[in-house]
């Protein structure tokens, strides 16, 4: 643990490059704090005790998680260098973090008002990461779908001999007569398709 | 009028309980809609948990009552409804580790707990690493008991470190463990990547071990006893019907979903029908009741089992007597099972505590209908576990 007065370190965990400079970003931005960051998580708790932190922010989803759980029962009490949240007297703020899908654990006996800053930074930028990480794979399932619905279109075409507008118009009545998406009808062309190649 | 209740799992064969009653209809019996959420460790279960984000979860027996202990991250009640399985872990070795071992001679019999112990204590590196899924788990009990009671002790010769599951395998190959003990089917995965043997299953150390828990956290389980009575119904039905033997291929089928487990129907067809490949040479070993969903009363929650696992814990770690004995009564609500499921034809042992350890057979116990045989239920040492009296 650092001294009181000196700027807390903190340990960001996080294996996506781009995510983890937005939060070291973010972090220098709300204080003066010394940031290091773990992108590789394996024998995670081991180099988490050889950086001796303050605080450790780590996505909730992040698998490895559970490794940092063996740092809350080191063998003395007085080695138990961190718990979350251990501190319980703003579980808003907690509940905030865990509905971000971050993380944070923290030195036993740390202040909270020393955290508070380090978490609502991490929080906000949290929260956008995962917006716009939501984004992307919204408009990567949409393009994924349209390639399957123009694959279809094609077998369509040259099994019947009809033109494209026609076949998109026998997709939408299909799917509208199943109430399917036209996506998953069209996924099912494919797949016959392939199937009776 | 339906009700919809978020719970969450972790993708192992032991879920099953939970995505059957999701899966199969029994939860849409008692008019539940239940919504499935996989979840990426047990921190992350135990956090949504706590805060709401789920109102129920398959957990580590060991969870709660560390909870119920102020062991861990996060010190809030959470309450442990009904067993989901007993038993269902193996422990595997890295292969040149194996190829040791044999070297020494590893008896036939893959039960023999002490000679296998012993093999290992003789073949392996000081310490030996081990990885486990959680530092609060019936895998690190049951190493902690296995190995200890045979003369290797943590931590000179003996490191437990948290390896998520699905990372085992990864994390033998890199040499950060030299062996495992890690529920199905990811001991069987880890066999088929050739990366490990499997030596010995859990159930030879303890024939009975409880291994996973429906949880609630207490506040819920306080506010909607309607909801917790008829998800109970719902998860022991589904238990019920897994201890059909007929129903092992469908149960496989639906873990195999690539939204569940997404591993082969066949590899998670080994651990249900106690039939393991234990090599990449393709040995196979019978081991009955490998994991229990339903048989000998397996949904009952002990309290004697959760006091083990209270005093163990309190060993180790250090932790006051009264939290051990509260840990057992708080947590482990057989009250409720009586009450719940009780009416539904769920035949009631006539004591909420027993000896551990004493059955070596199957033998008849009382119970509300006289249909109840318990055990086997021995430790591989032969000691037996009393719980003292609560007071």
């Amino acid at each position: 643990m650092t001294k009181p007065g000196a700027a807390l370190r903190i340990i960001v965990v996080e294996p996506d490059a781009e995510r983890a400079h937005q939060v070291v970003d973010a972090l220098r931005g709300a204080g003066d704090f010394d940031v290091t960051v773990i992108g590789d998580s394996s024998a995670l708790s081991r180099r988490v005790v050889e950086l001796d932190p303050d605080v450790v922010l780590i996505d909730i989803a992040n698998p490895s998680r559970d490794s940092l759980e063996e740092l809350t029962i080191a063998a003395a009490p007085t080695e138990r260098a961190v718990a979350m949240f251990v501190d319980r007297s703003d579980d808003a703020m907690t509940t905030t973090a865990v509905e971000a899908g971050i993380s944070a654990y923290v030195v036993d006996g740390l202040r909270p008002e020393r955290i508070k800053p380090v978490l609502d930074a991490a929080i906000a930028r949290f929260k956008m990461v995962s917006r716009m990480r939501r984004e992307l794979e919204a408009t990567k399932a949409a393009l994924a779908e349209r390639k399957t619905i123009d694959r279809a279109k094609g077998l369509l075409m040259a099994a019947r001999g009809i033109g494209e507008d026609e076949a998109y118009t026998l997709l939408r009545r299909t799917a509208m007569d199943q109430g399917k998406r036209i996506a998953e009808v069209a996924a099912a062309i494919v797949t016959a398709a392939e199937l009776l190649k | 009028m339906t009700a919809k209740l978020d719970i969450g799992y972790i993708p192992l064969v032991d879920a099953a309980p939970l995505l059957v009653a999701a899966e199969i209809g029994f939860a849409a019996e008692e008019g539940l809609e239940i919504m499935l959420h996989r979840e990426p460790s047990w921190s992350a279960i135990r956090d949504r948990l706590a805060f709401g984000q789920l109102h129920a979860a398959h957990m580590l027996a060991p969870i709660p009552i560390a909870m119920s202990m102020g062991l861990g991250g996060l010190p809030l009640p959470v309450d442990a409804l009904q067993v989901l399985s007993v038993n269902g872990t193996v422990i595997g070795v890295s292969r040149p580790l194996a190829a040791r071992m044999r070297e020494r001679g590893v008896p036939s019999d893959i039960m023999a707990a002490a000679a296998v112990g012993r093999a290992l204590i003789e073949a392996c590196p000081r310490p030996l690493k081990i990885g486990v899924p959680f530092p609060f788990s019936m895998h690190a009990e049951l190493l902690y008991y296995w190995l200890g009671a045979l003369g290797l002790h943590a931590p000179q010769q003996l490191t437990v470190r948290t390896i998520p599951p699905p990372r085992m395998a990864e994390a033998m190959e890199a040499g950060e463990i030299d062996a495992f003990c890690v529920g199905e089917p990811w001991g069987s995965v880890a066999v088929e990547q050739g990366v490990a043997d499997i030596v010995l299953p859990g159930c030879a150390i303890w024939r009975f071990a409880p291994e996973k828990v429906l949880a609630v956290s207490r506040s819920f389980r306080e506010t909607e006893p309607d909801l917790i009575a008829r998800l109970m119904r719902a998860v022991w039905r589904a238990g019920r019907w897994l201890g059909d033997p007929s129903h092992h291929m469908a149960t496989a089928e639906i873990l195999a979903q690539p939204r569940h487990l997404d591993v082969s129907p066949e590899i998670l067809s080994r651990s249900l029908e106690g039939r393991l490949i234990v090599s990449a040479e393709g040995e196979v070993r019978r081991i009955p009741r490998f994991v229990e969903f339903s048989a000998s009363a397996a949904q009952f929650p002990w309290r004697s089992q959760a006091l083990w696992i209270a005093t163990r814990l309190s060993e180790r770690l250090g932790a006051d007597p009264a939290d051990v004995a509260r840990a057992a009564r708080d947590v482990f609500r057989s009250d409720l099972y009586r009450a719940n499921l009780g009416p539904i034809g769920a035949d009631l042992p006539g004591a909420s505590e027993k000896v551990e350890g004493s059955l070596d057979a199957e033998t008849p116990v009382s119970s509300s209908l006289g249909r109840l045989f318990m055990g086997p239920d021995s430790f591989f040492d032969g000691r037996i576990f009393e719980p003292l009296p609560l007071s």
